[in-house]
């Protein structure tokens, strides 16, 4: 009897096929990949040493010996930009990592005891929306002094009410829901509601959420790198290079081009991963 | 076939070895395979089916309006004599505009949210006549009329969610004819509605098929509606027809195993669990695509042989009608079951403590400084081992009754909910673990009660935790638990998202019965499953209170089946209990009025309609109720200036039978002559 019924394989590996048919998704993951590999490796990979000054050799065009040519220091910008990776790769995904920490935790409470909480979190919420967010944290970051962890925490804090209101909203429809009505007559406690049985159910979501908002992380601490409130020098971070080298942009503009584009192929990369990931999940 | 296009009058449908096939993860799976469909002019056809079937691929199909996944392989259709396989975009787009309308099942789905019913009406005549608005707008109230629309100038400057859900089906209804359509096409459109509506909307299309010389494709999973309303009927299994003809003979005299199995497993009006258990169809239809070299029913028949597993079977002519059986003489042979259960002794039963005693329970809502009466007075007791059944409209306040007494809701003050004499906490939260296991329930849609990311092992297991179960005492019980519900080890590794509805409604039990309660409030349990799928769970319900003498208060809109399982019966109307009383007593009558017109909405096999009481205008709004009693706006029998001025009580009517009316229940009695009953 050949009568199959449908259905019998798991929702995962039906998920992990779908994944693999997603070309936006490989093609993300393929680019994010290969940024990751360059800031792990990007010294021992890299062709020359990146922080060693050549002062005979400056603001030398590309050439086969300096592929993307040379800074105002003579430093291959080749080798610069591969490790470039290693800060911006290192800050934007801990931002965004405890932006989706504190924000998933406050949508659950908020989205799951409504009421007063909710009322008071969703205006603050709504405050904090309404600041223009790269100043806030310059001030912040003006006023505490700027490092790494700094930018960490501020643009953690940033997402966190942007994320909580994603989640809030998926919350409130999942409670309403008759298995949270069953939990209840389970005699469940509010902690062992949200966080088992809410949960599991919006982590879909928040896991296209955290995605979308890396792509801003590193938008955002490039942005500050860029005004100097970022990652700071020595660094070989993008930010800075394009900072430090845009108003040579009209005669020496390898300089500049090659960190943007790099810069721009990371964001790129990543939200074309968001993008096929959400089409996947929300399949 | 050929023939029928060059008479006069072709046919209004001719489909010919229609194949269709969807594209599923790049595969092409088969859905329809080989229909072959005739109606003629002023016919009315049925087409049968549980859900998968293929019945609405079908509909969308005869009219070339397929989801992008799918494609006709094969085939031709004719619609009004056109070939629809050779019409240009163009064409076929005129012929869907002005030879065919559709009604689908949910109308709030089909009519346009942000546009009054008015601009939505008058677009049709703008468009295919070229009228002007004005003019338009006579047209357009001029069809609701047609479609017994009391007041057409109020319902066409109001917006869809304004209006109730039958009054929108009616609607639908006059925009599919308000041009005259060679073929209406109806998809399960009484579906979603209540009883009685569902009653006046199929009187309203009997009439309006003679008024219109329609010809009509109807589809729906209800065999009583089909024999009802088609001249015509066949029977759609996994994408192929099995048995066709005229739908009085093969809904009476089937001869296919499924269509007379079909027909067994609804409860008939007037049977009770008493009278033996359900007919249930073990196993499942073959999914879409399955290729299946013999007989695709044979899996489930009981009557099959190893012809039937080797051999598709031919189609066999019975003279005017014809079925896919090896063996159509045998198909109403098949064995009936043995009685299990015992009704409750209510006179025995009532001598103990009731389970759960309900004293002036009163929900009011808060709706925009209105108040809201949602549940008003309700006093009422359950007695260990019964069914209550609570039947009445949407809107009547059934579901807001079982969540107070669940704790899901607070009641207002006053109010009192006792189990086993002891009063409950309002609130779930507040409830002392053993009074939570005490009260359970088993939803009416088990995709949206069961979570999804749980496997059904967790989810079993989470409510075993509740009772402070653990290690191998925990595990046997879960096993004993999946074993009651009858389902396979196998299926405690899946999530719910992998399993049929009717696994998912069996997971819902065992969780309910977790924790070995004394109350289970089942609110419409069975109502989002196919028939098949609905006996088998009401056996499983029976057979679980026979072990282990739970009461369940059963909540449902359909009276056969309440019927069926109730002990006792009580009818709600606007959050108010209009009677109560053993099921028997109910259902003989005397009956309060609204019971009678609830009775008589029910959709019989005999074809004889029953003198149907019918109710004036629609349910009022909760925030707005009637003065005096609250059904006289609607009532039929209504007997003049008490019924608008004081709220009758409720009176004894006989042993433990209680109808709140004016009239007295000898005089209701006489006035309800005609034998419900049959």
């Amino acid at each position: 009897m050949s009568v199959i019924p449908l259905g019998r394989s798991s929702v995962r590996s039906e998920r992990l096929r779908a994944a693999g048919r997603s070309a936006r998704l490989l093609a993300g993951l393929v680019i994010v990949g290969f940024w990751v590999i360059c800031a792990l490796f990007g010294e021992r990979i890299a062709p020359m040493d990146p922080y060693a000054d050549h002062l005979l050799a400056t603001l030398e065009p590309p050439s086969a010996l300096h592929w993307f040519g040379t800074d105002q220091l003579g430093r291959d910008i080749f080798s610069r930009v591969m490790v470039g990776a290693r800060d911006i790769l290192t800050v934007a995904p801990l931002a965004t990592l405890l932006g989706t920490l504190l924000g998933a935790a406050l949508g659950l409470v908020v989205g799951y005891f409504r009421g007063v909480v909710d009322d008071v979190v969703s205006r603050l919420i709504e405050a904090v929306q309404a600041l223009p967010l790269v100043i806030v944290a310059l001030m912040v970051l003006a006023a505490v002094g700027t490092s790494n962890l700094a930018v960490i925490m501020v643009i953690g804090f940033v997402f966190t009410p942007l994320i909580a209101r994603t989640v809030r909203s998926a919350v409130l429809i999942e409670s309403s829901l008759d298995y949270v009505a069953a939990a209840h007559l389970r005699g469940e406690g509010a902690l062992s509601i949200m966080f088992e049985e809410i949960l599991p159910n919006v982590m879909p979501l928040i896991l296209v959420e955290t995605t979308v908002r890396f792509g801003y992380a590193i938008f955002f601490v490039a942005s500050l790198s860029f005004i100097g409130f970022g990652i700071q020098p020595p660094s070989a971070d993008w930010g800075i290079a394009v900072s430090e080298n845009y108003s040579l942009i009209g005669s020496y503009w390898w300089t500049v081009i090659f960190n943007a584009l790099a810069t721009a192929s990371l964001v790129v990369g990543v939200n074309m991963a968001a993008d096929g990931l959400q089409s996947v999940l929300q399949e | 076939m050929m023939k029928s296009r060059d008479a006069p009058a072709p046919d209004a449908l001719v489909i010919e070895n229609l194949d269709v096939a969807y594209r599923v993860r790049g595969r092409d799976r088969q859905v329809l395979k080989g229909l072959n469909l005739r109606i003629a002019r002023r016919e009315a056809y049925g087409l049968v089916g549980e859900s998968g079937s293929g019945k609405s691929t079908a509909a969308f199909a005869a009219v070339r309006y397929l989801p992008r996944a799918g494609r006709v392989t094969r085939g031709r259709i004719w619609i009004d004599g056109r070939d629809l396989m050779a019409l240009s975009p163009v064409e076929l787009r005129q012929l869907r505009t002005q030879s065919v309308s559709m009604v689908y099942q949910d109308p709030g789905l089909a009519l346009n949210p942000t546009l009054r019913i008015g601009r939505q009406m008058t677009e049709i005549f703008e468009v295919s006549e070229g009228l002007s608005f004005d003019a338009a707008m006579g047209r357009a109230a001029d069809m609701l009329s047609r479609v017994q629309i009391a007041s057409p100038g109020r319902v066409l400057a109001s917006y869809p969610h304004e209006i109730s859900g039958g009054m929108q089906q009616r609607v639908i209804i006059a925009m599919a004819l308000s041009i005259i359509p060679a073929l209406l096409i109806l998809d399960e459109p009484t579906t979603g509605l209540d009883a009685t509506v569902e009653a006046d909307v199929l009187d309203l299309i009997a009439r309006l098929r003679i008024e219109l010389d329609a010809s009509i494709l109807f589809i729906s999973h209800s065999l009583p509606v089909i024999a009802r309303m088609c001249d015509n009927v066949g029977v759609l299994y996994a994408g192929e027809m099995i048995e066709e003809g005229p739908a009085d003979e093969v809904l009476a005299n089937p001869r296919h195993p499924y269509t007379a199995e079909l027909l067994r497993c609804a409860p008939q009006f007037g049977q009770r669990k008493s009278d033996g258990r359900l007919t249930t169809i073990p196993g499942f239809q073959p999914s879409a695509g399955a290729m299946v070299d013999c007989c695709i029913f044979a899996d489930r028949c009981a009557l099959a042989t190893d012809l039937c597993r080797r051999q598709a079977p031919p189609k066999v002519d019975l003279g005017g009608r014809w079925t896919r059986c090896h063996y159509p003489e045998f198909a109403l042979e098949m064995a009936h079951k043995e009685a299990v259960c015992r009704p409750v002794d209510i006179e025995t039963a009532q001598r103990k403590q009731p389970a759960l005693s309900v004293r002036k329970l009163s929900k009011t809502y808060s709706v925009g400084g209105k108040k809201l009466r949602a549940v008003h007075d309700v006093t009422l007791d359950l007695w260990p081992g019964e069914t209550l059944g609570l039947v009445g409209e949407s809107g009547s306040g059934k579901s807001s009754l079982a969540k107070l007494l669940l704790g899901l809701a607070s009641p207002d003050a006053g109010s009192v909910i006792e189990l086993n004499g002891d009063a409950l906490p309002a609130r779930a939260a507040r409830r002392a673990p053993a009074q939570l296991k005490a009260l359970q329930i088993i939803f009416q849609n088990p995709g949206s009660a069961l979570n999804a990311s749980h496997s059904v092992r967790r989810l079993i297991g989470r409510a075993l935790d509740m009772v402070g179960l653990r290690g191998a005492g925990r595990e046997s019980r879960l096993q004993a638990l999946a074993h009651a519900v009858r389902l396979s080890p196998q299926h405690l590794t899946e999530k719910p998202r992998a399993l049929s509805g009717g696994l998912k409604q069996r997971v819902a039990i065992a969780r309910a019965f977790a924790g070995g309660p004394k109350i289970v409030v089942c609110d419409e349990p069975t109502s989002a499953l196919d028939l098949s799928v609905q006996a088998a769970i009401l056996n499983l319900l029976v057979q679980l209170q026979a072990e282990q003498q739970v009461s369940y208060v059963f909540i449902s809109h359909d009276l056969s089946v309440v019927y069926y399982l109730a002990d006792r019966i009580a009818v709600l109307y606007l959050g108010r209990l209009m009677e109560i009383g053993p099921a028997d007593a109910v259902f003989a009558g005397p009956h309060h009025p609204y019971t009678e017109a609830l009775l008589s909405a029910v959709p019989l096999f005999d074809g004889a309609v029953p003198v149907r009481i019918r109710l004036n205008g629609e349910i009022p709004s909760a925030t707005d109720l009637p003065a005096g009693c609250v059904f006289q706006t609607r009532c039929p029998r209504k007997i003049g200036p008490v019924c608008e001025q004081e709220e009758p009580p409720l009176i004894e009517a006989g042993n433990r039978h209680q109808i709140r009316c004016h009239i007295a229940a000898g005089d209701l009695r006489a006035m309800q002559s005609i034998a419900i009953l049959r």
